[in-house]
């Protein structure tokens, strides 16, 4: 089947919907692209970045994305960026002033909501910016509508003058429908930046100037969203119920509904009240399925609307499907409501893990075996060291936290936790991201963190994307690579108190964690070896158990490789009586990369790697598995 | 034989776990109905999830599919890479519903560590009386053959005779695919497909 990149006019394609904003962002003439990767939004620029027609890059965070797009847009060039809900938090620095400023060529912004958190640090509801900073939100429902919505709000924006936000969520970012392709790119003539410092300067002066523009503007699309197609009404024949709803919502109501009147809101901010409150009026119940936040509903009943239904019946969290939707509108509607199926087997989680070798396994054993430690987290595959067996990973809040935390710790620390050290676990790509500044904020204010820096050399969580620590870019090519070692003695890190580590050396690991917290400054150790997942990664033989002489320690169990896994069981009572249950283990040589790491903590040394003849038996092993 | 030929929209559940090719069966499953004129959607994971977590792709087909959410209690075929993966989602399926497993027990690290049990055998769990269940191990067929990644395909051949259109549109989807990618893995894909047929022979005539 083709791909969107490849399909001409008039072609059908099953695309998700980051690879249909994709297309639509080079059909639409935009000329530079900037995002930092983020689930569910990572995939847009990967798309991208295969038309090289346009500029794309991957930035060193959010806000700087933005700020690329908007000198783009005021060279004269369309320019686009891309990124996850918490991302905009970042960025929002740069876009509440940018919305004062406008635009020269049209920009817009694709703010991806994680609705039900598949994998995200929180679920915050991003059409709120659409208030906060009174420019436009779109909100497409499958592909097909994101890739015409996406071209459209770039004639919106520079139509009036303003950013556009499309907010997708994860059931439009990550869901394949069917796209039929509507044309090609339109290359646009790009006007050049001209000077004009009551636009562009944004001085009190000039920013003073520009907020009744801005608020004029709003007047001018709430006018504007009362007649625009993208707020449709699906008139129904059931005269008692009416929806106003809007994104992936839409489809669930339509599915579970299709009797009942439904107003779509493409165009959903600012919100075309007088469309919604005629609906009010011809209907019993109008009922607002939005997701995730009461924004909607609130400005309906403050419009007078009376006969409004929402979050008093649906959640404000996660997202509204049919089952959800279905039973809290028929119990409003007076019918009865069926139990919930539930699933009645009593089963194990199978929580996510990391990666069989995974370089942050050592590490992590290292720090679950540290007594009197705090340890500040940080958002990526390491945050996953808070689960089992490690549980070695105190907190986690947002993209370079670990840094700030963990010097608050220090400074606000009682006498309960005078003896205990302090470590901030972070990764390579989120240090780069956010947290050199808290680093900067140790040293300069004289702290006393114990920082590991866990450089994997890739942005793992989001696929092995590339990161200035690489020294690839996002279309693989060669670019300068971030040195950490000169940058955080440069960011006033004592060149004492910083160690480069292998992290399967887990005594090297281990010393260089004992002998840095029990120092009263900064300091930082680095780990060296790469993710698994990216191309630098080589597998070596993979290992094997002599079960003979497996002695049921366990040890290697607490390097939470998940290709170690346990044949039987044995308990034992010990000669001071006490009970102690045996594991013993076998190795998956299907997976296992011959990373070493359970070598080193086995006991009796029973894990070698596997030998030529192994490996041929192992093949007769699988021929005698005949399936019967 | 037992079909879902009537039913307006056909709803599939993929399930498994992160990096079991999960996103890659269920894609095959949408272009074979596309390829047979349906609307399609496809629900997909990334981020967190894949980690070797609990995996899913709701795949729906008909003239117009609407939500792409299946709703509890009304997949009609769920199609597991991994047994116990079966016994998790067995309240996402509807009565007469067909369920193809592959008999592969996968431990995750909570339960080798021994905080959790993994059941004895799932698939004795599963409530047989309301729906109809081939199970095998295509792990070890996949062994067999050479390529542990053949269990997609094998998976696939297992369900191909289970949708409302020819099991060839699978087949063919598999091999054009491999044709355009990898030309020298057409021949062991056709076995595999061919194999993993086979064995869902005997429920299907059942």
């Amino acid at each position: 089947m083709t791909s969107a990149f490849n399909a001409k006019k008039d072609e059908r394609c099953l695309v998700s919907g980051n690879e249909a904003i994709a297309r639509a962002v080079w059909e639409a003439g935009v000329n530079v692209a900037a995002a930092y990767p983020g689930t569910p939004s990572t995939e847009i620029i990967e798309y991208l970045s295969q038309y090289s027609t346009i500029y794309t890059e991957w930035s060193v965070n959010e806000k700087v994305s933005l700020e690329v797009a908007i000198g783009a847009s005021l060279a004269g060039s369309r320019a686009f960026c891309a990124m996850k809900h918490v991302g905009m938090n970042v960025a929002s620095d740069a876009f509440m002033t940018q919305t004062l400023m406008g635009v020269n060529a049209g920009m817009v912004i694709a703010v991806a909501d994680d609705v039900g958190l598949s994998s995200s640090q929180n679920e915050q509801d991003s059409r709120y910016w659409g208030r906060f900073a009174h420019l436009p939100i779109l909100e497409p429902s499958d592909s097909q509508e994101t890739y015409e919505m996406t071209k459209y709000a770039f004639e919106l924006s520079e139509q009036f003058d303003t950013p556009v936000i499309i907010r997708l969520t994860t059931r439009v970012c990550h869901v394949k429908t069917l796209l039929t392709i509507q044309g090609e790119r339109i290359e646009r003539e790009v006007g050049g930046f001209k000077k004009d410092p009551d636009h562009w300067v944004m001085t009190p002066v000039a920013a003073r100037k520009r907020l009744p523009i801005m608020f004029a503007r709003e007047q001018k699309l709430r006018d504007h969203t009362e007649i625009s197609p993208l707020n449709s009404l699906h008139k129904g024949t059931d005269a008692k119920l009416g929806f106003v709803t809007s994104g992936p919502a839409f489809l669930h109501v339509l599915e579970a509904y299709p009797q009942a009147s439904i107003l779509k809101l493409g165009f959903s901010h600012p919100a075309p009240l007088e469309k919604i409150k005629s609906l009010a009026k011809q209907v019993d119940y109008l009922v607002v399925v939005e997701e995730t936040e009461k924004l909607l509903e609130t400005e309906i009943r403050a419009s007078g609307v009376l006969n409004v239904y929402g979050k008093d019946i649906l959640p404000n969290i996660g997202e509204l499907s049919p089952n959800i939707l279905q039973p809290a509108v028929d119990k409003l509607l007076g019918k009865e409501v069926s139990e919930d199926k539930k699933n009645s087997n009593k089963l194990f989680p199978r929580p996510p893990t990391m990666c069989v070798a995974c370089p942050h396994l050592g590490p992590y054993f290292a720090l679950a075996h540290m007594r009197n430690v705090n340890i500040t987290g940080d958002i990526g595959c390491y945050t996953l060291g808070a689960g089992q067996p490690w549980n070695a990973l105190d907190t986690c809040i947002s993209m370079g936290a670990s840094m700030g935390v963990a010097h608050g710790m220090d400074k606000g620390r009682g006498d309960i936790d005078s003896k205990k050290a302090i470590v901030a676990v972070i990764g390579d790509s989120t240090f780069l991201h956010m947290g050199m500044q808290g680093l900067v904020d140790i040293t300069y204010n004289k702290g006393n963190v114990t920082v590991l820096l866990l450089d994997n050399r890739a942005v793992g969580m989001t696929g092995g994307q590339n990161n200035p620590g690489m020294g690839k870019d996002l279309h693989n090519q060669d670019t300068v690579r971030i040195n950490f070692v000169q940058l955080v003695e440069a960011l006033g890190v004592k060149k004492e108190r910083i160690r480069v580590v292998n992290p399967y050396e887990l005594p090297n690991v281990m010393k260089a964690l004992r002998e840095e917290t029990k120092i009263a400054e900064p300091s930082v150790i680095i780990t060296n070896e790469p993710c698994v997942l990216v191309d630098a990664y080589e597998s070596r033989v993979p290992l094997k158990v002599v079960a003979e002489d497996c002695t049921g320690c366990g040890n290697c169990l607490d390097t939470g490789c998940p290709a170690i896994f346990v044949t039987h069981r044995e308990t034992v009572v010990k000669p001071n009586g006490r009970e102690k249950e045996l594991a013993f283990v076998r190795i998956d040589s299907d997976v296992c990369t011959g990373c070493n790491l359970c070598t080193k903590p086995c006991a009796p040394d029973c894990i070698i790697p596997m030998s030529g003849k192994d490996l041929q038996q192992k093949v007769v092993e699988f021929r005698s598995q005949e399936p019967k | 034989m037992n079909t879902i030929e009537n039913h307006t929209i056909t709803n599939i559940l993929v399930s498994g776990i992160g990096g079991q090719g999960v996103m890659t069966a269920a894609e095959i499953l949408a272009e074979s109905a596309i390829d047979q004129g349906f609307d399609v959607k496809k629900t997909e994971v990334a981020g967190m999830a894949q980690r070797g977590g609990v995996v899913t792709s709701h795949v729906r087909f008909g003239h117009k599919v609407l939500s792409p959410i299946i709703v509890e209690g009304q997949a009609d075929i769920m199609l597991s890479f991994e047994a116990a993966e079966a016994l998790r989602w067995e309240h996402w399926l509807k009565k007469e519903a067909v369920v193809l497993v592959n008999n592969n027990h996968l431990e995750p690290p909570v339960v080798n560590l021994g905080l959790f049990d993994y059941p004895e055998d799932p698939i004795a769990q599963l409530n047989t009386s309301d729906k109809i269940i081939g199970y095998f191990d295509a792990t070890a067929i996949a062994r067999e053959l050479g390529n542990l990644k053949l269990v997609n395909t094998i998976m696939l051949g297992a369900v191909s005779d289970f949708l409302p259109f020819p099991a060839e549109v699978v087949r063919n989807n598999i091999i054009s695919r491999f044709q355009q990618r990898k030309p020298k893995l057409v021949a062991i894909n056709e076995q595999a497909f061919d194999m993993g047929r086979a064995k869902s022979e005997t429920i299907r005539n059942s």
